[in-house]
């Protein structure tokens, strides 16, 4: 059914019709409309049965899940930016323990300083826990990646985070097409646990494991991960076959088969972007954008054939390795360099940071021009910066390294910017 | 393979392919120690076992297990001045364990129900004399009958019974239970000879071919001392006396009656006179109460009976109607010396309880038989110097009490089997004591001792009813379960319950608990928490 | 006296078993057929307990629901010693996570059962004195005030133990831990910290909330099994001596347990929806110094001089509990419960 709906809504819809069976959470801007949207359909009887957990932290919330879904119960829980990170042991430990849980992280920046806007600093951060990692580039997307998400998760007995952003698509009221539950149904069996916690059948789940075998069960999560790689798109395909849409995938290209320039990018950035590709290509320039909607496992094989032939990469971020470069765009180079395919990485958009046309036109041009430098960030104010620096600089408390540090300082700042 | 998740996910109970058992320096191993009741009774019983039964109310099994060593238990049961008690552990606790009123409990269960002793072995064609039926003559009849041999007792008086028979009042030990046990013995086969007195030892036993013979004739000669005493004076012998109760015509003795000794027979001298009359029954004695040789108990009857008792004082004349005393005082080495100070006594009659002797004339014509100080030696398997003649009970230098006596008769009973046999060697070596710092006795209920009912007062100066009642069934199995069962196992599953390795099997009820090394890290916490001691750390060999 | 007869038994309500007493009377540990939720094999320490308070605990709950019990285990001694791979000594559905998060992961598995509609399986989680008071309060308060139908029980051992022995909110005053060190003027944990966290489950109005004894086995027992018919958030706080970091010998564990509450200092109660219940009395009151004495974490206490002061402030906390909980009786006429 179509909808005009917002974001957040027509998540907690699909979730619904997942039918979790355990949902709990802790409150989070921008993540609160989903819980509450989810929240009030186990109130009103449409979801059920399902027990719906108001927790104490969103370290509880994912250990309720933890426990739900070694019980054999499907399990969902959503949280955002400083929630992420609040539950970040009890991530790794799901994903440890093999546990089938969704969650999805409505993407917000991480402080201090406190900031709700959004940004991928907080997903970022948990790149290597472990979890499948979903981006969703539009409303209809998020719909469509949750109930995949389910259907991934247990099939694997992997959880997966579906990250999407943080107000752009959780707050916003667009037209969405929320499945039928009888289609959901269909794509969706009832979730059968691939180890579960039963007292007909003990066994102990979660044991010591010593550096004789740590090694061993690292590699066979990694491998277990990798295996995603063939089952999303088979998911994905199969989506589209019950549910007549073709959504998710690894990655998923516009208008780069013959491009010069490629724009890779992370959630609903993409859509920007392909306005503005759409402007460039009018401009006759030869540009593509490549989304990545699935950044773990990280589908090298997939987008390395879609960055094919392309002159230079720009990876658009929404977070950075602080002291270090863009993450995705460091794996973009990574995987292209060696076929000497420049790269470029812009920091955009953080802390809820708009990420203007312009501006993007202004430094995608500069890429093609070749102007610019190997990482920048988008619309940075550099003034601000620069005053900051001096006075950095002149500060007495920051002896004896006062020479010296600055001027390191503002080398890197004059490189990289 | 598992089936389950790689090293994350486990297999329930296989930690089992774990022996821990090798981090172990001491190891645990269940013991029986010497419960201090048994090491005590002068019988041998195996008092812990028996009353183990009895706290199941499994009472004939437990009548069953004393009479293996004692076949008198109604008897000692009321007469034994239970040395048992005094060594119970749980006496350190709260108060002993009531061990004697239990003991008569089963004895009396035994005559009520009939229950029978245990069958004889197959005869062995040999012969012994007993000479005397007191209670070490009936002990011994009974053990070698049980070992198959062919037992005569001879005893001089009308009736069997020694002392219990004719010294002990019937207020104290009523006759009837005296017969019940002697004719269960009886039943067994054993024949006892009445007024069929043995002057001649060596010519009795070639007489009646026996090959060996056991000597318990007691001390039945009152000790004579010499009491200056007009000849108007009434002086008794307090046996005689006693004896006399009996008899159907009591001696007369009038109403002021003075008791001259500080015995056990003293004290009944004095209470049966009391019985028969006397309105003033007094006790002079040389001494004060804490060197008094008479069982406390039996003191305190006497003195709840209105017998009073002239302490630190001598007779020094019997007069007709009176008797001169005179006051002592304790030197400094704490024996009584004259002070010169006299009172006079009113006394229509005097009873002398001043010790009794052996009469050793029938042994004269054995050879090799050793006497020192009236009384007859020997060595530790009861044997005299003449081989293959066995003596005990009061004739022999011991405690003279019943009990003595009936260990004695099974000792030298089960020595005179070994004898006839051709065996050496003695019993096995005992157990360690099972002394109270080995027990944890914080695992046992708080329980007072239960309390034998007695005849009321007025009843007791009048006649010669038993004064002590028995314990009724609900009263015994609580004195039972007031047991600790010092040093050995009483399935309490302690053991069982505290060992965090699971390293204790239950092999069920009778069947006592085996420890598995496999698992047992030796941590000692099972015998630390054995209540009864009844487990001990070894060290490991390695 | 009849009725007294009839019921009384040697070491009746005291020992695990007894031969006397109706099978039903005798507790889970004496039967011969018990789960042993923890079998053998494991890897504590040699008296440990921690190993026998878990397997008294978690065998009565198995008894009390037919076995059909979830366990889920904090990090801490208890896991790691239970669960190295390759082997477990669990002998029941047993789960570990985290840390801090045991009584979440609980509420989870309380909810699955509770969606399923299964209402015979029953959940209990289970953690260190660490894994309870300090980082897993969190969950644990979240778990309470919600009324999730969920045992927690607590195993003190009133420090970090699997970690070497550091402190915890429920070190006792004056012990030495790897954190408070027998030094200075003021040797071992201070006095004056700490958390009652019974009393703070007391506070949560939870429908039961009990201490107990490895040293009173009937009482755990009996704990356990009212726990388990009832439902909601349930807590059970169970004093284990751990012999390595109370610095005792390993065959005094029980002892200690014992003496801890017989001095008064581990009072063992009962409460239900904020209100106590009762108390189990003192049999044999001991002075402090008899549960101190043979800890070396006290050691410093009798060294010379000793610190009498400190013996003397920890007689008064006991004391304080046994006015408090009415430990001797007095108020509710003796041995009555
Ligand atoms: C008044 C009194 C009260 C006592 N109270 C107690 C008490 O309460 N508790 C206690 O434990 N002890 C008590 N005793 C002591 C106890 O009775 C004796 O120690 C015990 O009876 C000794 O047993 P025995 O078999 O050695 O000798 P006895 O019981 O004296 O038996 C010896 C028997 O041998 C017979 N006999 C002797 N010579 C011959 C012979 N030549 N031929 C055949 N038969 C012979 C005698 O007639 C007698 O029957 C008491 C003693 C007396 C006198
Ligand atoms: C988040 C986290 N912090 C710290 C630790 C380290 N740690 C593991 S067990 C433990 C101590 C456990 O103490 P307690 O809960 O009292 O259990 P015990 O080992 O004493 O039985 C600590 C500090 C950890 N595993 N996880
Ligand atoms: S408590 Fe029992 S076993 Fe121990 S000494 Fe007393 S009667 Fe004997
Ligand atoms: S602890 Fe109990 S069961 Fe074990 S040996 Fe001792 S008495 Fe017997
Ligand atoms: S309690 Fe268990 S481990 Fe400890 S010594 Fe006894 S049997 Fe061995
Ligand atoms: S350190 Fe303490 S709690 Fe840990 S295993 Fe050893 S005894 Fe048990
Ligand atoms: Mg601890």
């Amino acid at each position: 059914m179509l909808r005009q709906i917002e974001g957040s809504r027509a998540v907690a819809e699909a979730v619904a019709l997942c039918r979790p069976r355990v949902v709990s959470a802790y409150p989070i801007s921008p993540q609160t409309h989903i819980i509450e949207g989810v929240g009030s359909l186990v109130k009103s009887g449409r979801l059920k049965p399902c027990e719906f957990i108001n927790v104490e932290s969103e370290f509880a919330a994912m250990s309720v899940s933890i426990g739900a879904a070694a019980t054999g119960a499907r399990a969902y829980t959503a949280t955002s930016g400083p929630g992420l990170l609040d539950m970040a042991e009890a991530v790794f430990n799901a994903s440890g323990l093999g546990l089938p849980i969704v969650m999805t992280v409505a993407n917000r920046a991480v402080g201090a300083p406190i900031n709700i806007g959004n940004d991928h600093s907080d997903a970022m951060a948990l790149r290597d826990s472990g979890w499948i990692q979903l981006f969703a580039e539009t409303n209809q997307h998020a719909v469509d990646l949750h109930i995949q998400a389910f259907r991934l998760a247990e099939r694997l007995s992997v959880p997966v985070m579906v990250c999407m952003d943080g107000f752009i698509l959780t707050h916003s009221v667009e037209r969405v097409e929320i499945p039928t539950q009888e289609q959901v149904d269909r794509y969706l069996r009832p979730f059968a646990p691939q180890q579960v916690l039963d007292p007909a059948a003990p066994v102990s789940i979660g044991a010591m494991v010593g550096p004789e075998a740590f090694t061993e069960v690292r590699y066979l999560a990694h491998a277990r991960l990798l295996e995603a790689l063939v089952c999303i798109p088979e998911l994905a395909a199969e989506f589209e076959r019950v549910v007549g849409r073709p959504s998710g995938g690894l990655v998923s290209a516009y208008r780069s088969e013959d491009a010069e320039t490629i724009v890779v990018a992370l959630g609903s950035v993409v859509g920007t972007v392909k306005d503005v590709v759409d402007q460039m290509r009018e401009e006759g320039l030869k540009i593509g954008v490549v989304a990545v909607t699935t950044f773990r496992p990280f589908p090298e094989q997939a987008l390395g054939q879609a960055l094919e032939g392309a002159h230079r990469v720009v990876v658009i971020e929404k977070a950075f390795a602080v002291g270090g470069r863009g993450v995705l765009g460091a794996q973009v180079d990574a995987l292209v360099s060696d076929r000497g395919t420049k790269t470029y990485t812009v920091v955009a958009g953080l802390g809820g940071r708009s990420i203007p046309e312009a501006s993007l036109r202004r430094v995608l041009g500069e890429a093609i021009r070749g102007e610019l430098g190997a990482m920048s960030f988008l619309d940075l104010d550099r003034v601000v910066v620069d005053r900051e620096l001096a006075r950095m600089a002149e500060d007495p408390r920051r002896a004896p390294s006062t020479a010296r540090v600055p001027r390191d300082v503002r080398e890197n700042a004059a490189r990289i910017v | 393979m598992s089936e389950h998740p790689f090293a994350i996910t486990l297999d329930a109970g296989s930690s089992r392919d774990n022996r821990t058992g090798s981090w172990r320096v001491e190891r645990p191993i269940y013991v029986d120690r010497m419960p201090p009741c048994n090491d005590a009774c002068p019988a041998g019983e195996n008092i812990q076992r028996w009353l183990y039964h009895a706290e199941a109310g499994a009472y004939e099994a437990a009548w069953r297990g004393l009479v293996e060593d004692n076949p008198l238990p109604a008897i000692c049961g009321r007469v034994c001045f239970h040395p048992c008690e005094a060594a119970c552990n749980r006496g350190k606790v709260d108060e002993a364990v009531g061990i004697r009123a239990v003991e008569r409990f089963l004895g009396d269960a035994a005559i009520a129900h009939g229950w029978r002793l245990p069958e004889r072995a197959p005869a062995t064609g040999r012969r012994v004399l007993v000479v005397g039926s007191g209670p070490s003559g009936l002990s011994a009849a009974y053990h070698l009958a049980r070992a198959g041999h062919e037992v005569v007792v001879r005893e001089a008086a009308p009736r069997p019974g020694g002392m219990l028979r004719y010294g002990i009042p019937k207020y104290r030990l009523p006759r009837e239970v005296i017969d019940a046990e002697i004719s269960a013995i009886e039943d067994l086969g054993v024949e006892i000879r009445c007024d069929a007195g043995v002057a001649d030892i060596a010519s009795a036993m070639a007489e009646g071919a026996f090959d060996a013979a056991y000597l318990v004739l007691g001390a039945q000669l009152s000790h004579r001392v010499q009491v200056p005493a007009a000849d108007s004076a009434r002086l008794l012998d307090a046996l005689a006396f006693l004896a006399g109760t009996e008899a159907a015509e009591p001696v007369a003795i009038g109403r002021r009656v003075v008791v001259y000794g500080g015995g056990d027979t003293a004290m009944d001298a004095a209470r049966s006179a009391k019985r028969l009359g006397a309105t003033d029954a007094v006790i002079v004695y040389r001494r004060n109460r804490r060197k008094m040789p008479a069982h406390a108990d039996l003191v305190e009857e006497a003195l709840a009976e209105g017998v009073t008792v002239r302490w630190m004082s001598t007779i020094s004349r019997v007069e007709k109607d009176k008797v001169l005393v005179e006051k002592m005082e304790l030197d400094s080495a704490g024996f009584p010396q004259p002070t010169g100070e006299f009172t006079n006594l009113d006394a229509d009659c005097v009873i002398l309880a001043l010790g009794q002797d052996a009469d050793l004339a029938p042994l004269a014509a054995l050879e090799g038989v050793e006497v020192r100080d009236g009384l007859v030696v020997v060595d530790a398997q009861m044997m005299t110097g003449h081989s293959g003649v066995f003596a005990g009970g009061d004739m022999v230098p011991a405690e003279r009490t019943v009990t003595v006596a009936v260990g004695h008769g099974k000792r030298a009973a089960r020595n005179i089997d070994r004898w006839l046999r051709g065996e050496t060697g003695g019993p096995p070596p005992r157990h360690e004591l099972a002394s109270i710092e080995t027990l944890n006795t914080w695992y046992y209920a708080d329980a007072g001792r239960t309390v034998q009912p007695e005849l009321e007062a007025q009843r007791r100066q009048t006649g010669f009813e038993e004064v002590v009642g028995g314990l009724d069934e609900p009263n015994a199995l609580f004195e039972a379960r007031r047991c600790l069962s010092c040093g050995n196992c009483f399935e309490c599953d302690n053991c069982y319950g505290v060992c965090p390795d699971n390293a204790v099997s239950k092999l069920g009820p009778g069947e006592r608990y085996v420890f598995d090394y496999d698992y047992c890290k030796g941590c000692g916490i099972c015998v630390a928490e054995c209540p009864c001691g009844a487990i001990v750390m070894v060290p490991e060999l390695i | 006296m009849t009725e007294q007869t009839s019921s009384y038994c040697q070491v009746g309500s005291f020992a695990v078993g007894n031969r006397l007493v109706d099978p039903h009377l005798r507790t889970v540990q004496s039967d011969r057929l018990r789960p042993n939720a923890l079998t053998s094999g494991h890897r504590a320490c040699q008296g440990c307990g921690e190993a026998l308070g878990a397997r008294f605990v978690l065998d009565a709950a198995m008894a009390a629901t037919d076995r059909q019990l979830i366990v889920v285990n904090a990090t801490g001694c208890l896991e790691v010693f239970s669960t190295p791979y390759p082997e477990t000594a669990w002998q029941v559905a047993w789960m570990h996570s985290l840390f801090g998060n045991t009584a979440a992961v609980a509420t989870g598995v309380a909810a699955a059962l509770k969606v399923r509609g299964d209402t015979a399986t029953r959940v209990i989680a289970q953690a260190g004195d660490g894994g309870t008071v300090d980082i897993g309060f969190g969950c644990l308060s979240g778990m309470f005030e919600r009324n999730d139908d969920v045992l927690f029980v607590c195993y003190d051992n009133q420090a970090y133990m699997n970690t070497g022995v550091q402190r915890s909110a429920s070190t006792p005053a004056a012990a030495r831990t790897a954190t408070t060190e027998a030094r200075g003027r003021e040797p071992g944990n201070a006095f004056g910290q700490g958390k009652n966290l019974p009393a703070l489950a007391v506070a949560h109005e939870i429908p039961y909330v009990a201490t107990a004894s490895v040293a009173y086995l009937h009482d755990l027992e009996a704990k356990v099994g009212r726990a388990m018919e009832l439902h909601g958030a349930r807590y059970l706080h169970v004093l284990v001596p751990c012999p390595l970091g109370w610095g005792a010998a390993s065959r005094d564990t029980i002892r200690l347990a014992r003496l801890a509450c017989e001095t008064g200092l581990f009072p063992l109660f009962e409460a239900a929806h904020g209100e106590i219940l009762s108390a189990t009395p003192i049999r044999h009151r001991e002075p402090v110094e008899a549960y101190l004495r043979p800890q070396r974490r006290f050691a410093h206490l009798f060294a010379d001089p000793p610190r009498t002061d400190d013996i003397a402030r920890i007689q008064a906390i006991a004391d304080r509990n046994i006015g408090r909980f009415d430990l001797l009786g007095e108020r509710a006429g003796k041995g009555s419960r």
